[in-house]
Parts: C-alpha cells; structure tokens; sequence
C-alpha cells in the first residue's frame, strides 16, 4: 500500500512540476538557511570540554576602583592582576591550578636556512597541559618544578615542530627564543577546542597557540606578553612596578573535584580578599566568582549577536517558506476534489485518503530538506568566505545538523500539510460526481 | 465601479487561502523591514571618515630581537631613509592603527584627582610628522615643534604636557564651544597636565565598534619599544610600488629585527568592516529570496485559484464583463489581500524592532522605512498577480457553455 502511495505521490508530483519544484524550493531555501545559522549558532555555543567543564573554574576577583565598577558593577573584571594570581598560584589550594597569559616570540632556528619566525605563544603553569587534555604528541608537560625555578622550557605544536624540526621527535633540543636558549620538554597534537575557552579575552574563536612556555618567564623579561591590558589606577615607572599595578592581565583557571571543593574554594578566596584588604586593596563590596566552563563562555557571550540575530531572521524565514507550502499544498489537494470524491465513492475510506496525501507532503518535505542540505553546504562555505577569520572553524556541516535538517523539513512539511489534506478529504463525493 | 463588496465575499468563502497569502506578506514584510533597516546601520558605519589619505597609506610592524640593539638610533635611520625614499611623502612610528582593532586609550579630566569624571579617547603616540603623514586637517592651534618630542622607555608613566585632539573630543570635553578646548590644559592619567595645543578636523580611533570612535589624540611620544608600526604616506599612487621596496630596504639594512605585516589602509578597512558587510550580504540575499518566494507563492495560488474558477469567468466574460474587468476582479482581490498584510506587517515590524532594540541595543525604526516596506510589498504583489491576472483575461467566453 505504501509503495502504491508513494507511486500516487510521484505521478502527483510530476503531473504538477511548476508547483512542486516551487514548493520544494521554498522549504530548501527556508532549511537552507535555518540549518546555515543554526550550525554557526550551534558550534559557537558548543562545549569545548565536556568530561570536564564542570570540574575547571574561571576566577574572578573584583579589584577594581571603588568610584568607577568594572562592567557597572554588573560583572568583576575578566581578568586577574599579576599579584592575585601570582598569589593564588602560591597558596595551591586547588587541585591543580593555572596562571596564564598571551605572548609573543621570535624563533631563531638554528639552521640558517630558516629565517627567524614570529609564533604567538602562551605563557602558562605547567598544569595547564593536564587540565585542559593537551595531547601530546613527544614528551611531556615540564614539571611544576621547572616552573618554580623558572626554568627555560617550551611545549611546541605539531605545525611548529614540524616548521623547525621537519617533524622529528625534538624532545631534549634546543632553540632559541628572543635571545635565549629554551630546551623543548615536548610536542602536542593537533588541539583546537571550539569555542577556544580557556582565554576568551583575545578572541573566543582564535587558533590555539604555536609555543608554550612557563608563565614565571614574563617576570623574568624572558617572554613578552601581549594580550589585553586594563588600568584604572596609574602605576609606577617601569616593569618592577607594572607588575606590581593593579592592571589585570593575566588569566586564572583552578581544577576542582568536587562541589565541597569548590565551597572550600570560594572560601579561601573570600578570606585572601579580606586578608589584601588590610593592605588598602579591594575597596568594593566582596565580589568573588568560580565559573564553570559552560557558565564562562556563557557570560562572556560567546555566541554573537549578529549570529543569533540571523538565527531569528532565518526561522522566520522558514516560517515564510512553510506559510507558502501550505498555501500552495492547499490549492493544489482543493484542485484534486473530483479525483477525490471519485475515490471515495469507489470505496477509499477518509483515513487512506489522508494517509495518501500526508505520504505526498512528506515526500515534499525530504526532497526540500535534500535541497536544503545542499543550500547549507553553500551557505556555510558562503559565510566562511565572507566573514573569514571571525567565522573560521565554525562553517561546517555537522552530522548532527544533518539529520536534523532532514527531520525538521520533513515534520514541518507534514504539518504544513495536515490543514490541505483535512481539507480535501472533507470533500462531499457526491457533490463532485454531480458536477463531472 | 470596482466590485469590491463581490470581492470580499468571494474572499470569505475561502479565508484560509487568502489568510495564508496575507500573512506571508506580513511576515515577508516584518523581515524585510528590519533587515533594510540593520543594512543602512551599517552601511552609514561604514561611511565614516577615517580622517587619513587611505588610499595612499601602508604600514608595517617592525619588531626587533637582537641583544645588543640600538633602538632609539635604529629607528631614526629608519625614518630618515623612508622619508627620503623617493615618492614617499612623509613617515612616521606610530603605536596603533586607526581600525585595525587593536590600539590604546587613555581618559582626560578637567580637574586633577582619582574620583573625577573623565572622557576617555584613543592615544597615539607620534612626532611632529604625524599631521602630514596621516593627512588629518588641523583647524585650530599648530603642530608639535621638534623639541615636543620626548623618548617614551617600555612601561614609562609620565606622559608628555602637550596633545593634539580630535575636534569630536573637543566637543565631548566643552559640549557647549568645541573651540574653548584649545589651549585649555587637561589632566591625563588623574593628575598628570596636559595641554591642548591643536584641534583635528577627523581622526577615527583603532575601535570601528566604540561608541568614542570619533575621539583620538595624538602625543609627541617617540616609543623605545622592541615592536612598533612605521606608517607611510606615498604621493598619490605609487603606493602599491613603494611597499615592497620599502620592506626589502628595512629589512637589509639590518638583521637584527623582523619586518613583517606589510599592510595597506585599504586592506585594514576592508577586515575592520568585514563582518559588517558580509552581515549586509547576507541580509540583502535574506531579502530578495523572501520577496522572490512571496511573489513567487502569489503567483502560484492565483493560477490556481484562476484554473478552479475557469468556467465563472468564461460566464462572467459571457455576460458582457471586458477583458479588463476580469483583470481589474484579480488585481484588487490581490490588493485587498496586502492590505490585510501589511497591516498585520506593519504590527510585526514595529514588534520585531522592538525586540532587536531590547536584545541587542539597535536603534528603533524609522516611520518612513515602513512605509517603503508597505509600498514595496503592493507592488511585489500587484506585479505577481498581472501574469496570472491576465492570463484569466484571456480566458475566451465560450468556456462557459463547455462542460469541463
């Protein structure tokens, strides 16, 4: 019986192309473009770290200036000045904790061969490579002693590895890095985690870093730091008293196990607040965050605003497309009355005529969400191509997006088409016999 | 007459029909609406001045890594042979470039003291050449004299007593008479002074999405930095011949320090509007396939609808009814219909804005976009339902007495 109404379907649909094809276009258009915004929104509220995004918290502390609130008082600052974090870092109360910052290096390779590089490079705690599941392709992280004694050490990605080393294992080597000489401790695998979360103060969708190095280094002037830089209060002549500003720079992640830990957490901080504020810091009201990933990426407001505006036009849009469907499956079943009412006067029962109709919307429906797969592909590549950079790792087709793609033209091509075809079983046979 | 009273009544027999076709309209028309109204948004964005001769421009950054690096001495040679490089017309090191995103602000107060209002504004540091390298108009007050210009070490604090504003500034710190500004000295950094000694006409700070963009100010800060931007000014058109020239001659004439980024004013203005014009790109294809596939599903329904009404027509031709009349029944059934539409479209509109202004900070709406957006969709509708209309015209008379 199936095959026989999709057979129905077929001749129905081809009998009428001009208005199918405009149908099928319509619903295409309309999924191609949901599907193209749904995907960018999709990927950019997507969680980066799943196993683990409850157990890694951001930390913020609110060190800001009593008269002027960072945020107007709605947030406390995104990042942490060089003295909390170096003193968080000390008191290691968290299960693993890590202080970090953007940078930048000059590679001087030693074949001559190869001309000096600029990489960009992060500068963090040796804990960040087992928070954050870096994989590592050779070797491994150095170790919290190295970076304690500030030792000169540097984790290399794969692309750089290969640029310098073609490649090879190059754990225990040496190269030169702004006029020191670093040894590599090990080399990590690809690792692009979208959105790139654990800074989002430089752009949430940026590549990960070409080097890493031990953040103690800034201190020392071994690595130059790059990255935001916010002041509210002037500070003194040189790097001395930069560092001991209250310009927040740095960025501050801690690794805890359990919700106790976390309350213990929050605990400590609040007592190391009360603690500098006997040295006439922190004048505002305590104001401490612990944010889970997901929590982070949310307030940050990862997701963009044009991205979730096009969300909207576009269902909108795919509203339009639908309202079109039925309108057009509307005039087309309220065409097929005398076909209608022949059938049922020679014995078809409302529910196969209905079963029969519903088999051709859905049919409708799949070709138009083919088709909209199609546009999508296009659509993401189109958006990829325009906004470049800013779109990068973000316009691609996911299976997931895929299927529901299909599933939504196809539900929402048979809801379309349940008013048309209730319509045209309500037809009187006689009434049409009459007629003909 | 027009048979309106026939129309309507006719209309109502199939309601759902012609609803469906109202409110594709409405919803066609509440997009359509929003999305003129985010493209002008932008575009009236991205046609503000930037102050600079763009279309002569180019920088670089030039970052040094050698040990032993004479960098005041450096870049001074640097300077020199640029600026004697033929075509070149002047030259400069500068901290940030205007749009290019990435740059440094500092605020200014009347009043010295850490609980004061302040204005806040983009920082440049450059020389004396700063006004006829980036071609920014001076209007009030003069340049810095050479011996303005003091060495900034990385980290310093203090800064110089003397700044040139932007007169959109000048307008923020003595709202009533911009010109007042003038001579008048500032406290930078809560009680450093500093004193205005010249207004520019337009010069855009390196944030194309802050609200103070039109504020900038230069100070006479030569930077002893291991990273910064030189920033050249070409005659007109020779600057695509210069670039290269220019970079090979920096980069022999010492190893010790990478030259790299080579960029056009040009090409920064096209990445700081990136997102704006791929957003204005998407939204006009938004546009156009909604009113195609508006227009497009009218066409669709009045065939049929003309194809189930074959034989009134005939009848109606029959009986005396003109070729145009017959036209006339469907072209003001059609209007009728967007009539509908639009008012429901106009509500729409007005209601999606009112959502965009609260989610995400728009402006509200301009009356006189509505009522473009009114006026487009009748005319999108009047000219899908000519096809159909006139091929029920055509319709011949001895239909009616055919069976089907």
């Amino acid at each position: 019986m199936f095959n026989y109404y999709l057979r129905l379907a077929r001749i129905s649909i081809l009998k009428h192309w001009g208005l199918s094809l405009l149908m099928i276009l319509a619903i295409g258009l309309g999924i191609g473009a949901t599907m193209t915004t749904v995907t960018v929104n999709y990927l950019m509220s997507a969680n980066p770290i799943p196993h683990k995004s409850e157990q890694l918290y951001y930390v913020q502390l609110d060190s800001w200036d009593v008269n002027d609130p960072f945020d107007e008082g709605q947030n406390p600052p995104d990042q942490l000045t060089y003295t909390d974090s170096t003193n968080l870092m000390k008191a290691k109360k968290a299960f693993r904790q890590n202080v970090q910052a953007q940078a930048y290096a000059v590679i001087e390779p030693n074949d001559p061969e190869i001309l000096p590089m600029i990489v960009n490079a992060r500068a963090n705690s040796a804990d960040f490579f087992a928070m954050f599941d870096v994989p590592f392709i050779y070797g491994n992280a150095w170790s919290n002693q190295a970076d304690d004694n500030k030792e000169l050490v540097v984790v290399l990605n794969k692309e750089t590895n290969e640029k310098i080393f073609g490649g090879k294992n190059s754990v225990g080597e040496s190269i030169r890095i702004d006029g020191n000489v670093f040894q590599v401790v090990g080399v990590i695998d690809h690792w692009q985690p979208k959105p790139r979360f654990y800074d989002i103060t430089t752009g949430a969708f940026n590549e990960t870093e070409e080097i890493f190095v031990p953040f103690n280094l800034i201190a020392e002037e071994k690595v130059r730091r790059s990255g935001n830089t916010n002041c509210w209060k002037p500070s003194g002549d040189g790097f001395e008293a930069f560092l001991a500003s209250e310009c927040i720079w740095t960025q501050f992640w801690v690794e805890l196990k359990t919700e106790q830990d976390k309350d213990d957490y929050l605990n400590f901080l609040n007592a190391y607040v009360e603690e500098q504020k006997q040295y006439g810091r922190f004048l505002r009201p305590i104001d401490n965050r612990l944010s889970t990933v997901t929590q982070w990426l949310e307030n940050q407001e990862v997701v963009a605003d044009d991205a979730r505006m096009m969300m909207t036009m576009s269902f909108m849009f795919l509203v339009v497309c639908l309202l079109n469907t039925v309108g057009l499956l509307l005039a087309k079943f309220l065409g097929k009355a005398p076909e209608i009412g022949l059938r049922q006067a020679l014995g078809a029962s409302k529910s196969t005529l209905f079963f029969q109709y519903i088999i051709e919307a859905g049919c409708i429906g799949i070709a138009g969400g083919l088709l909209g797969l199609f546009f999508a592909f296009w659509g993401l590549i189109g958006i990829e191509t325009l906004y470049g950079d800013y779109m990068q790792n973000l316009a691609t087709l996911d299976f997931n997006m895929m299927l529901l793609a299909i599933a939504i033209s196809f539900f929402a091509t048979i809801i379309a088409g349940i008013y048309p075809t209730w319509r045209a079983c309500k037809v009187q046979p006689s009434h049409q016999l009459k007629s003909q | 007459m027009i048979e309106i009273g026939l129309i309507v009544r006719a209309l109502l027999r199939n309601k759902i029909g012609a609803l469906l076709i109202a409110l594709q309209i409405a919803l066609t028309m509440t997009i359509m609406v929003n999305a003129i109204f985010m493209i002008q948004d932008r575009q009236s964005q991205m046609q503000r001045d930037s102050g600079l001769d763009e279309a002569n421009t180019f920088y670089l950054t030039n970052t040094v890594f050698g040990k032993d690096y004479n960098l005041q001495a450096e870049m001074q040679t640097d300077l020199n042979i640029i600026r004697k490089t033929p075509g070149v017309i002047d030259a400069i090191q500068i901290n940030a470039i205007p749009l290019s995103g990435g740059g440094w602000s500092m605020a200014l107060q009347h009043e010295p003291g850490d609980d004061k209002d302040t204005i806040g504004s983009a920082l440049y540091m450059v020389d004396d050449h700063a006004i006829n390298t980036l071609g920014v108009e001076l209007i009030a007050g003069s340049n810095f004299a050479p011996e303005d210009i003091e060495w900034r070490a990385s980290g310093q604090s203090t800064w110089p007593s003397k700044t040139i504003i932007t007169k959109a500034f000048a307008e923020q710190l003595y709202p009533d008479n911009w010109e007042t500004a003038l001579g008048k000295t500032f406290y930078i950094s809560q009680n450093q002074p500093m004193q205005v000694i010249g207004i520019m006409k337009t010069l855009q700070a390196p944030w194309n999405g802050w609200g103070g963009v039109e504020r900038s100010m230069l100070v006479p800060f030569q930077m002893e930095s291991q990273s910064s931007y030189y920033f050249i000014r070409t005659e007109s058109g020779r600057r695509d011949e210069l670039m290269p020239i220019i970079e090979k001659t920096l980069a022999e004439r010492n190893k010790e320090r990478i030259i790299r980024r080579v960029t056009t004013l040009e090409e920064t203005r096209k990445r700081s509007y990136r997102r704006h014009n791929a957003t204005n790109k998407i939204l006009t294809t938004v546009v156009i396939t909604l009113t195609l596939i508006t227009g497009f599903g009218i066409v669709g329904l009045a065939i049929f609808s003309i194809n189930r009404r074959t034989k009134q027509i005939g009848t109606r031709r029959a009986i005396g009814a003109t070729q145009w009349q017959i036209m006339r029944y469907f072209l003001v059934e059609n209007f009728l219909i967007s009539c509908v539409g639009v008012v429901i479209g106009i509500a729409g509109a007005i209601a999606l804005n009112m959502w965009l202004v609260k989610t995400f900070n728009l402006t509200p709406i301009g009356f006189e976009l509505i009522v473009f957006g009114a006026v487009a969709l009748f005319i999108v509708g009047q000219l899908a339902v000519l096809y159909p209309a006139k091929k029920a015209a055509l319709i011949p008379p001895a239909t009616a007495t055919r069976t089907v």
